[in-house]
């Protein structure tokens, strides 16, 4: 019950939005997210609820971390 | 392929997994106090690549999992009053006394319901203006917000018939309860991604500062949990010991403030019962008195009472990490997720219930 996964943002309307993973679509709510989200954006979902945006450049920049550290080649 | 699956990446695995071997001097010990962890170690098969010196230890992070025997009495009791009662799923087959669970009270006739959101229950009460309907609030810190914003939304549409069961639990304390523990030999804790996505990362920090033990804020793809592994392995090299945060993708180390000032409009810390561990000052949510009207034990003048524990049942020594769930001598026997004794086989997220199906 504790899941949490990332959904990405289809459309806003007020507090609620749409969002899919794979091909589940879902209505979640955004009273709790602090940044508000855009459509396109992933954001992680529990309990019908929107609690955070997954942060695209802090994604990027572990990656980078992971490159130079490890030599491996990611993005 | 979404930038996000690099986090799946076998080759980065591989590269991490060598250097926590290589590095890795003697053994590490290290807890998750997560469901979502404990599922994705085994699934991912993190677990069977890692060397037998590193020793994972499944704590008390799943929700179902930790709930009380009285707080299950109390919710089987409600069952039994005029109200329907509206639960997340995972728990309609905890056993509570006498053997009896949600499941069954249902088809003995209860009004039983199964929500994905608290906010599906909310529309249940006022689809059944007639009808009391209590949601059973279990879970963390990442739950308790979603419980907390429907009962906000629920006094601002002026509904009546709504009220929570609040037994939230809070996972620092429990941490600290579990560390004065001089049985656990816990050398590192994997903290819990969404639970700290809402608190963030300071309250955390006396488990370096007070006790000397690293801890990392690591999400559930496979990459994230070989990397705070691998975390702990420099950390202990460099004879250094911090809470880090290494899911920043998802985890600002202030938290959520809006999450958190929502939780705590609607609740206050409260002492609370965990299943194995006992009472932990402040580790649980009440409800505040401004929404009293929403609290299913003031609603129901209802009362935890004492009740005996599950025989037979070592899920609370399962939750303390003292005891390997196929250490359990009912594990696989006469306990199976088909026909679960405890709550820890019950759940899927429970330390038995993974143990049983990637092991076994
Ligand atoms: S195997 Fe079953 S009886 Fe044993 S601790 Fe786990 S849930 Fe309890």
């Amino acid at each position: 019950m504790c899941l949490a996964i990332p959904m990405e943002v289809l459309t806003i309307d007020g507090q609620s939005a749409e969002v899919q993973v794979g091909g589940t679509r879902q209505t979640v709510r955004l009273d709790l997210i602090s940044e508000f989200p855009e459509v396109g954006d992933f954001v992680i979902v529990h309990a019908g609820f929107a609690l955070t945006r997954l942060d695209r450049e802090e994604a990027v920049a572990t990656l980078k971390l992971f490159e130079e550290g490890l030599n491996v080649e990611l993005i | 392929m979404s930038l996000f699956d690099n986090f799946k990446d076998p080759e980065l695995c591989k590269a991490l997994l060598d250097r926590i071997h290589k590095e890795l001097d003697g053994e590490l010990r290290f807890m998750e106090v997560c469901g979502t962890h404990t599922v994705s170690i085994f699934r991912s098969g993190v677990r069977s690549l890692l060397s037998d010196k590193v020793v994972h230890l499944s704590g008390p992070g799943c929700p179902v999992c930790v709930t009380h025997d009285s707080e299950v009495a109390a919710f089987l009791e409600l069952a039994g009053r005029n109200a329907i009662i509206a639960t997340f799923g995972d728990l309609m087959r905890v056993p509570g006394p006498d053997k009896k669970s949600l499941k069954s009270a249902q088809a003995e006739g209860a009004r039983v319901k199964v929500v994905y959101s608290p906010f599906d229950a909310l529309k249940l009460a006022q689809d059944n203006p007639g009808d009391k309907v209590v949601f059973l609030g279990v879970g963390f810190e990442t739950t308790a917000p979603a419980i907390a914003a429907t009962v906000k939304v629920a006094r601002e549409q002026g509904i009546t018939n709504f009220s929570v069961l609040c037994f939230h639990k809070l996972v620092p304390p429990a941490l600290d309860a579990l560390v004065g523990d001089p049985e656990l030999k816990v050398q590192a804790f994997l903290l819990p991604g969404h639970v700290s996505a809402i608190i963030g990362v300071e309250p955390y920090r006396f488990l370096a500062e007070k006790h000397g033990l690293p801890a990392v804020v690591a999400g559930f793809e496979p990459v994230d949990i070989l990397q705070a592994l691998h975390l702990f392995v420099t950390m202990r090299n460099e004879g250094r010991a911090e809470v880090v945060n290494a899911y920043t993708r998802v985890v600002s180390d202030a938290g959520n403030p809006k999450a958190v000032s929502v939780m705590h409009e609607v609740f206050e810390p409260a002492d609370a019962l965990w299943r194995g561990i006992g009472l932990i000052p402040g580790s649980g949510l009440t409800v505040r008195e401004e929404y009293a009207a929403f609290d299913a034990m003031r609603v129901f003048g209802m009362a935890l009472k004492e009740v005996p524990a599950i025989k037979g049942c070592r899920c609370g020594d399962v939750l303390k990490g003292k005891l390997s769930p196929d250490g359990c001598p009912l594990f696989g026997k006469a306990c199976t997720p088909a026909a679960p004794v405890g709550p820890c086989m019950v759940s899927t997220e429970g330390s038995c219930a993974a143990y049983y199906k990637y092991k076994v």
